[in-house]
């Protein structure tokens, strides 16, 4: 992995709100992360932690109202993506970034054949003819790996299988040879054969295109396989982040340890009985001055309630938003760490 | 089933040859064209108090088996013995008496549960049903399952829209268990909860079970979930158990070239085991149950595929006491040597994953 190298995508403090009837939804709280060429950076968190929303507010894919995308900076090809008009940004969605959404059933046009809506990006953001654009098409599929490709481009999504549309949309996102590739779970829905399908052709892709991937799952096995760092995100805020083998081995924030330990195994002695996380994620319904994990840590202390912890370096390029320090098992003091 | 006491154990559950086709109409006359074999002759027994688990990938028939089991489709054929009755055949009114002993939780607590019932009259209706309790009894009965399941009590007259996925779950067994069933089949409890939330409601499955001596079908996807809860463990496949056996044997010395891909699927939370495992990556996708290969349901993918596949159905064998398989590669090792050379090879696709960095 490159170190040093500057980033593709830089993401300063990004603050996205939802106006409920019930007040303020803070949905993201002060996110920052950077996304290296090349690489592939694993969001992992369970729904409602923000790992989502946070994508789609730096593509400006969300409905405001009733979101709002209060603050931050996202620095892609030398400007901000917030402050750019919607037709400029029209022009990063789908060329300098793809986007792989969970469901492909829901994100293909029903009513298009694959065909057409592989070719509309190429025509409408490269300016290809309809021969060239078809052309370009069959080598897509050809390299997401879907057989008889020239054929296939005139069926429709429902003519696909699951798996078998999980490649039509990385195509379709690959289409514009973007810089970066967002993927939004985009093995969740699918049986682990073709997850195990999907993420061959994932490696393998990016050993031939080279491009920067953000991979968003709730399942850390899926991290482990596949990526070089890993953002643990939890109540709308980086939990951890660091190189997925020292995440993994080195666990900081008391929320990856748990999650860690809650994951039955496939191998060994099988256990009593299974760890768990009491209680349930947070409502976000209000500004947290407290760390958003206080009520189901089992290491909190009073500090916990108070302040909301600031992300701190521990080291080998990893960070930890927590008050407790994993390696002595103490509380660390206000000069120890400033929130 | 050397290595288990199981043989002592009765059975609860005994299925056999069970069959469950839905028709395919088609032409104007809506005729019979064809049928959707989504169970298509499965045979297994559960003994008194334990679990046993079936997995296998979506449109595999493991829902249609478990639904079927208690007869919330007519099945096909089969017979299926529940304490000793065969409960396939029996009339609709005895079938009734019987249905306290037997019941479900099942995948999603929103769809399973009536939005316009309060928690109380969703535990409780199980009990307006098939007892002539008065209402005070009856609301004694909702509490003590309220908090048999780790529900507040003081939430007995909310809505289900008021709790969260995991509480919801929690609804859902308190209903389960409101008549004092000792077989629960439970498809898919946790497929749609997160995972800090997966582990509560297992561990709450488990103590259960060991409070009421509940026997379970542990239906789920989840394939180390299930090496977790279960004793024993079914792999089905296009309407057919591949592979039975008891869960360690299952996992360590899996036998059927299916269950060895689905196991070497499941991604590990290990960064170093994950990178270094010889991962078995199935080629294409499961064939339709309307209209299966002929010969074995999996020769159209196996990477171990041999001639005699693609002619005969391979018959369940019992490989070692208690570990049921059905492959040719064990029913005819004989012929396992001469394989179908190019086309194994094309089947196969077995990656060593170094590096990607």
């Amino acid at each position: 992995m490159p170190d040093g190298a500057t980033p593709v995508l830089d993401v300063k403090n990004l603050k996205t709100v939802f106006a409920t009837r019930s007040g303020e939804v803070h949905a993201v709280n002060s996110v920052s992360f950077d996304l290296r060429p090349g690489e592939l950076l694993g969001v992992v968190g369970e729904s409602g932690s923000g790992k989502s929303v946070t994508m789609m507010s730096l593509l400006g894919l969300l409905p405001s109202p009733p979101a709002e995308v209060r603050s931050g900076t996202v620095m892609l090809g030398g400007r901000d993506i917030l402050k750019i008009g919607a037709e400029e940004l029209r022009n990063v969605r789908g060329r300098e970034v793809g986007f792989v959404f969970q469901d492909p059933m829901t994100s293909l046009n029903p009513v298009f054949t694959v065909g057409f809506q592989l070719c509309e990006p190429l025509r409408k953001h490269l300016g290809m003819s309809k021969a060239q654009a078809r052309n370009r098409a069959v080598e897509l599929l050809e390299l997401v790996g879907i057989p008889d490709a020239r054929r296939r481009l005139g069926d429709y999504p429902h003519q696909f299988s699951g798996g078998m549309r999980q490649r039509v949309m990385i195509a379709i996102a690959l289409a514009c040879d973007p810089k970066v590739l967002i993927a939004d779970e985009p093995t969740t829905a699918l049986d682990v054969t073709i997850q195990a399908q999907i993420l061959e052709l994932v490696k393998e892709l990016r050993q031939k295109l080279g491009m920067a991937i953000i991979w968003i799952t709730h399942d850390l096995g899926v991290i482990a396989g596949i990526a070089d760092r890993v953002m643990v995100m939890y109540g709308g805020q980086v939990a951890e982040h660091g190189p997925v083998r020292e995440v993994f081995a080195n666990p900081a924030h008391p929320y990856t340890r748990a999650l860690l330990q809650t994951m039955p195994k496939m191998h060994g002695a099988r256990d009593a009985k299974l760890r768990v996380i009491e209680g349930q994620p947070p409502m976000l319904t209000r500004q947290p001055a407290a760390c958003p994990f206080t009520a189901r840590c089992a290491h909190a202390f009073d500090r916990c309630g108070r302040e909301n912890p600031a992300r701190r370096d521990i080291g080998h390029a990893h960070d930890v938003a927590c008050h407790w320090d994993h390696t002595t098992a103490d509380p660390l003091t206000a000069a120890e760490a400033p929130a | 089933m050397t290595e288990t006491p199981q043989t002592d154990r009765r059975k609860l559950v005994e299925v056999r040859d069970l069959k469950m086709h839905f028709p395919i109409l088609g032409g104007i006359l809506r005729r019979q064209v064809g049928a959707v074999k989504a169970v298509d002759g499965i045979s297994f027994d559960i003994f008194e108090g334990e679990t046993l688990g079936v997995v296998g990938e979506s449109g595999c028939g493991k829902s249609t088996a478990g639904r079927a089991v208690l007869r919330l489709y007519e099945a096909t054929a089969g017979s299926i013995r529940i304490d000793g009755e065969d409960i396939a055949t029996l009339p609709a009114e005895v079938l009734r008496k019987k249905r306290p002993a037997m019941q479900m939780v099942f995948q999603d607590p929103q769809a399973s549960l009536n939005p316009r019932m309060t928690v109380a009259g969703i535990i409780g209706e199980p009990l307006d049903e098939h007892t002539n309790w008065d209402r005070k009894k009856k609301l004694a009965r909702i509490y003590e399952l309220m908090d048999a399941v780790g529900l507040n009590r003081d939430f007995a007259n909310r809505y289900p829209h008021a709790f969260s996925g995991g509480q919801r779950q929690r609804i859902g067994i308190a209903r389960a268990l409101a008549l004092n069933p000792r077989f629960i089949v439970c498809d898919e409890p946790i497929a749609a909860l997160d995972v800090s939330i997966q582990a509560q409601v297992v561990n709450l499955l488990e103590e259960l079970q060991d409070q009421f001596g509940l026997t379970y079908m542990f239906i789920s996807h989840d394939l180390s979930m299930v090496r977790h809860i279960a004793d024993r463990v079914a792999v089905m496949y296009l309407g057919k158990i591949v592979e039975l056996a008891p869960v360690s044997r299952l996992y360590d010395y899996p036998l059927h070239p299916y269950t060895e891909a689905l196991l070497s699927a499941v991604p590990e939370p290990d960064p170093s085991l994950e990178r270094r495992k010889d991962r078995i990556v199935l080629k294409g996708d499961v064939p339709s149950p309307a209209n299966p290969p002929k010969g074995c349901n999996f020769c159209t993918r196996c990477p171990k595929v041999m001639d005699i596949c693609h002619q005969l159905d391979p018959e369940t064998v019992e490989a070692v006491p208690g570990h049921f398989v059905a492959c040719h590669l064990v029913s005819h090792p004989q012929t396992a040597g001469r394989t179908g050379g190019a086309e194994a090879e094309h089947n196969q696709m077995k990656t060593q994953q170094g590096e990607v960095a």
